[in-house]
């Protein structure tokens, strides 16, 4: 390793690490970044540059290194396009480069370097813009050639946690500047946090400092993004411990110390490894004690270079010249080094790595004076451009910036309320920087934005094509739009723009910062919002008996319903078929707990309802349920559900399970936006309720052998009427509605009684051979009975006469949609109606979500008569069925049509019929 | 995120509210009384105002009350929130800056 013996403040040459890049294994030090110990190595070649393949090495030292991209990590934890220069180094690390093939060496892909001329700017756009039928193959050799790293494609073992904190002063950025707001801001007993993304951070006193954390974005009203990365320095994260944390802050005001970024400077072939920032190559030897060279030339446009050049001499280099591109300085002479003034790179030479530089004097108008070239050898190549104030979370936040000739760069302009800027990032810079020059060149290319391969000549080019917005220059060569967000480049391809255009730089303006500063990992952004805690589950109080007796589930909004009960090695379609027609023949249950539930209270509540839904309700008794249909406004069916007169100006609505949510706050919203004077109080109480139906022909039967108070007789408890009374000790309300058209009875009893409940019905039709049943079955009860629901049939353009309820609009009363039943759109003819289909062979199944067709074959001439909504086997018909929306479908019954899936290109010959299938008088639910 | 500051629960994050659109809307009062044209403009046209905006904001995950925001929509600074039912004037919440 070539370690300088004193310099290197932040390694610890007792704790040797070793490492591998591709595959070779290499020794370095903890305190190491994956970059310096790869240059302590002497691994100059990195990578391969995005669109040219070039070879690409390390250019800087921290967030800003546009080129020293790795594939980091094997198997589950492997992690594309991490920067070298910020990966920590430890023991095992395994890190590959990228974006080559078949070796870092020898690329092919570097081939393309000769055909360049055909990459220009807007090559994408240009190339492969049509015909469109070809993109999926462009889109497939670009996506092979482009690609930058490979993402892991088994699960991330790791876990990332998400947390939300207040603080009274955010100060981003731990360096002097930093150190000292934070210090400052404590004083008065603030809560002050201190975040810097480098892995050291001192602890300040009364100061909440955090390492290795990234302030990525600012949000509105003071919110802070920020991303701690709590394991990325380890090779596995500690037991329990997360991966990386995401911070949300709230900070009452936020202080800007991120510093500045030194910019490169242009000219041809300004890419090559060995070429880095001279600040940076200045920070490989003081902090990692590596010199990033054994040779150097330095070229600048300012007075840094003279620092650099000291410290790389202090440390061993020798410094063979450095190129000055302004006309006077007042600078120091520096033993052993020549100084030309007025001087600058012409174009360099090395082909995988720096061997050599050629430099010129520069004429009155700032370009190289002909034949006047001379070569230095050197293996360090120290660009010093100035410096960029890096302003983004300033910029994020709306301020604006403006242009400062004597550091020729953008500094903050506007006052944002919260937010202070100080140090470097505010401008506090040497000035005397000089202007950037553009130098003309041959074929060479002179890199702009080196992780894109945004050339001098690209920006020149978009200006002759038109581009002039900085916005659209950006989006059309995809200048700085990598992942280092062109922290090094965007100032200079400004420049260059304002060049092209022949403006002043200024009056080009920036481009707009946008979050995130880095890459911000998915895995953070989803934290522990993974898998089953993707969304919450909402439990049914029988959720622990339908999954100790082998329910299957499906989602259901948050819910997971069970879709059927099977038996042993029992296939779905005969469990299900079992279930209806024990509803059908017998008698089953079926947790309903899943409904919406609504108690309103108050005087105005008959008025409310009246006004809510399309039917009457002012004539419902005590002791009685209609079933009523909602709209919206706009007429098309919202909701359905029955409403159950409790006493004196109460009621209980429900509402379709999916919908439960949605309908309270439609509720709510009539009663406080639009009509405030009425009285009425709104509590959900669907999880305050077990809701079990019992359904069949057999279900007053059962119900008779409860130990209960109540009576279930036709007189005593008539279709539609509700009951109280004890079953078993238990206070229980019984609503006879029926969903399945068979006789049935509703039981709701306080959820903690909900298990017992669901066992002594059970218990009471043991001798009956009672069986529970899912949505599958409710699905082809209902579907049977021809009831639409909310989703499949009632999709949010349907009205109550496409549904066939034009009966149930009461014409007596006004009601939320009845203004737009009179719109011409609900009034005209070829409306989708609700049918019934059957298969006209009696036997194929129905493709669900089907054209309906009026032929065979389709084709432009073909009648798209509408789609088929829900598709069922019908176990008490012992045929496929379906329902469809048909256009003018009531007057088509008895047509025949066509069922086309756009999905698997089945057609399926059909006749329209009633939706109605069984028992269309009604006589069962009566029974 | 915005932060806005309910009248009843005080400042809390805008991912505990829905937003329903433009609260100077109002339903007609009588609308079989209104023709075609105004009852669809009232159903769906709605203006695309630039700068301080009236709108209804329903605090779904805390008081479920309906609000209404006046709010700068080109730079989000919130200018006043207070609840319909109350008397605007007298419960307007300043929102932080
Ligand atoms: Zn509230």
């Amino acid at each position: 390793m070539n370690r300088h013996p004193s310099m290197g403040r932040l390694i610890d040459r007792n704790r040797p690490l070793s490492f591998t890049f591709d595959g070779e294994t290499y020794r370095g030090y903890h305190g190491d970044t994956l970059a310096s110990a790869l240059m302590a190595n002497g691994v100059r070649v990195i990578g391969r540059s995005f669109k040219y393949h070039r070879p690409r090495g390390i250019f800087g030292a921290g967030s800003e290194d546009p080129s020293a991209l790795v594939q980091m990590r094997a198997g589950a934890r492997a992690e594309p396009n991490m920067r070298a220069t910020q990966v920590e180094l430890y023991e095992g690390l395994v890190a590959h480069s990228q974006n080559n093939w078949p070796s870092l060496n020898w690329d092919l892909g570097a081939a393309l370097g000769l055909v360049s001329r055909f990459l220009p700017a807007g090559f994408y756009y240009k190339t492969f813009m049509w015909p469109g039928k070809f993109w999926p193959h462009y889109e497939h050799l670009i996506r092979n050639m482009a690609g930058m790293g490979r993402s892991a494609k088994a699960a991330d073992p790791d876990h990332y946690e998400k947390r939300h904190a207040h603080c009274d002063v955010l100060v981003i950025g731990g360096g002097a500047a930093g150190r000292t707001a934070a210090t400052e801001a404590a004083k008065d007993g603030s809560l002050v946090w201190l975040v810097d993304e480098n892995a050291q951070l001192e602890a300040l006193d009364n100061v909440t400092t955090m390492a290795r954390t990234t302030a990525f974005g600012k949000y509105d009203d003071g919110l802070y993004g920020l991303v701690e990365r709590t394991g990325d320095h380890l090779a596995k994260p500690e037991a329990g411990a997360p991966r990386q944390i995401l911070w949300l802050v709230r900070a009452g005001r936020m202080i800007l110390a991120s510093g500045a970024i030194e910019r490169p400077l242009v000219f041809a072939n300004n890419d090559r490894p060995g070429i880095l920032l001279a600040s940076a190559a200045a920070r490989y030897l003081a902090d990692y004690g590596v010199a990033p060279g054994k040779r150097a030339v330095i070229v600048a446009n300012n007075d840094s270079a003279y620092d650099v050049a000291s410290t790389l001499i202090e440390g061993g280099v020798e410094v063979a010249a450095i190129i000055d591109q302004r006309h006077m300085t007042t600078r120091r002479e520096i033993a052993g080094c020549e100084i030309l003034h007025n001087h600058a790179v012409i174009d360099t030479a090395g082909r995988h790595g720096l061997r050599r530089v050629t430099i010129a004097p520069l004429d009155v108008d700032g370009d190289a004076v002909p034949q006047s070239e001379r070569l230095i050898d050197c293996d360090l190549l120290c660009v010093a451009g100035g410096f960029t104030p890096s302003v983004h979370l300033f910029s994020q936040a709306g301020g604006k910036l403006t242009f400062r000739d004597d550091i020729q760069t953008m500094v903050p302009k506007t006052e944002v309320p919260g937010i202070t800027v100080v140090g470097t990032a505010n401008g506090e810079l040497d000035g005397g920087i000089g202007a950037p020059i553009a130098l003309s060149r041959g074929k060479a290319k002179q890199f702009i934005d080196l992780q894109n391969d945004v050339t001098a000549a690209d920006v020149e080019l978009a200006a002759r094509e038109g581009y002039r917005s900085v916005e659209h220059l950006k989006r059309y060569t995809t200048l700085g739009m990598g992942t280092d967000q062109g922290k090094t480049s965007n100032l200079n391809g400004i420049a260059a723009l304002a060049n092209a255009l022949d403006k002043p730089l200024p009056d080009v303006g920036i481009t707009t910062y946008r979050a995130p500063y880095t890459p911000v990992t998915i895995g953070a952004l989803a934290g522990r919002e993974v898998g089953a805690f993707f969304t919450p589950t909402r439990r049914t109080p029988l959720q622990e008996w339908h999954e100790d007796n082998g329910a299957v589930f499906v989602p259901a909004g948050l819910w997971q319903r069970p879709h059927y009960y099977p038996r042993g090695g029992e296939a779905m379609a005969d469990a299900v078929k079992r279930e209806v027609l024990a509803v059908r023949e017998n008698v089953a249950i079926v947790d309903v707990s899943t409904l919406g539930r609504i108690d309103l209270h108050g005087v105005d509540v008959a008025e409310f309802l009246n006004r809510v839904y399309i039917n009457g309700f002012k004539t419902l008794a005590i002791g009685m349920c209609r079933y009523g249909v909602m709209l919206r406004d706009d007429g098309m069916i919202f909701d359905d559900g029955t409403v159950a007169h409790m006493g004196d100006n109460h009621y209980i609505m429900t509402t379709t399970t999916a919908n439960a949510g949605p309908v309270m706050a439609h509720l709510e919203y009539y009663l406080q936006v639009v009509w405030p004077d009425l009285d009425v109080r709104l509590t959900s109480i669907t999880d305050q309720w077990a809701v079990v139906a019992v359904a069949g022909p057999q279900s007053r039967a059962l119900l008779e052998n409860l130990d209960s108070d109540m009576e279930f007789a036709n007189q005593a408890l008539p279709f539609m009427g509700w009951r109280a009374g004890e079953i078993g000790n238990i206070a229980a309300q019984v609503f006879r509605i029926s969903f399945s058209g068979e006789l049935a009875y509703e039981m709701a009893v306080p959820s903690d009684h909900g298990h017992a409940l669901w066992e002594m019905l059970l218990a009471a039709g043991k001798d009956m051979d009672v069986i529970p049943y899912g949505t599958e079955a409710l699905t082809t009860l209902r579907t049977e009975k021809g009831h639409f629901v909310m989703g499949p049939e009632a999709d949010g353009r349907a009205s109550a006469d496409d549904m066939g309820l034009g009966r149930m609009l009461s014409s007596k009363k006004d009601f939320i949609g009845r203004r737009s039943l009179r719109l011409p759109a609900l009034m005209t003819e070829g409306r989708l109606n609700l049918v019934g289909l059957v298969p006209t062979d009696g036997k194929t199944a129905i493709p669900p979500g089907a054209i309906m067709g009026n032929r065979e074959t389709p084709g432009p001439s073909m009648e798209k008569a509408g789609h088929v909504a829900t598709s069922v086997f019908s176990a008490t018909l012992g045929k496929p069925i379906a329902t469809a929306m048909v256009t003018n479908g009531r007057q088509r019954h008895g047509e025949t049509l066509w069922a086309h899936s756009p999905v698997d290109g089945r057609v399926v010959q059909v006749e329209v019929t009633d939706p109605i299938f069984i028992d269309a008088k009604g006589e069962r639910l009566r029974a | 995120m915005i932060l806005l500051t309910c009248p009843h629960c005080g400042p809390r994050g805008i991912s505990e509210f829905t937003y329903r659109g433009d609260a100077t809307v109002a339903r007609p009062t009588a609308p079989e009384g209104v023709d075609d044209t105004s009852w669809v403009e009232y159903l769906h046209l709605r203006d695309n105002h630039k700068g301080p905006h009236d709108e209804l904001w329903h605090h779904v995950q805390g008081c479920r009350r309906w609000l209404r925001v006046r709010r700068d929509v080109v730079t989000h600074k919130v200018i006043s929130c207070c609840d319909l039912a109350g008397d605007p004037a007298g419960d307007v919440a300043e929102s932080n800056p």
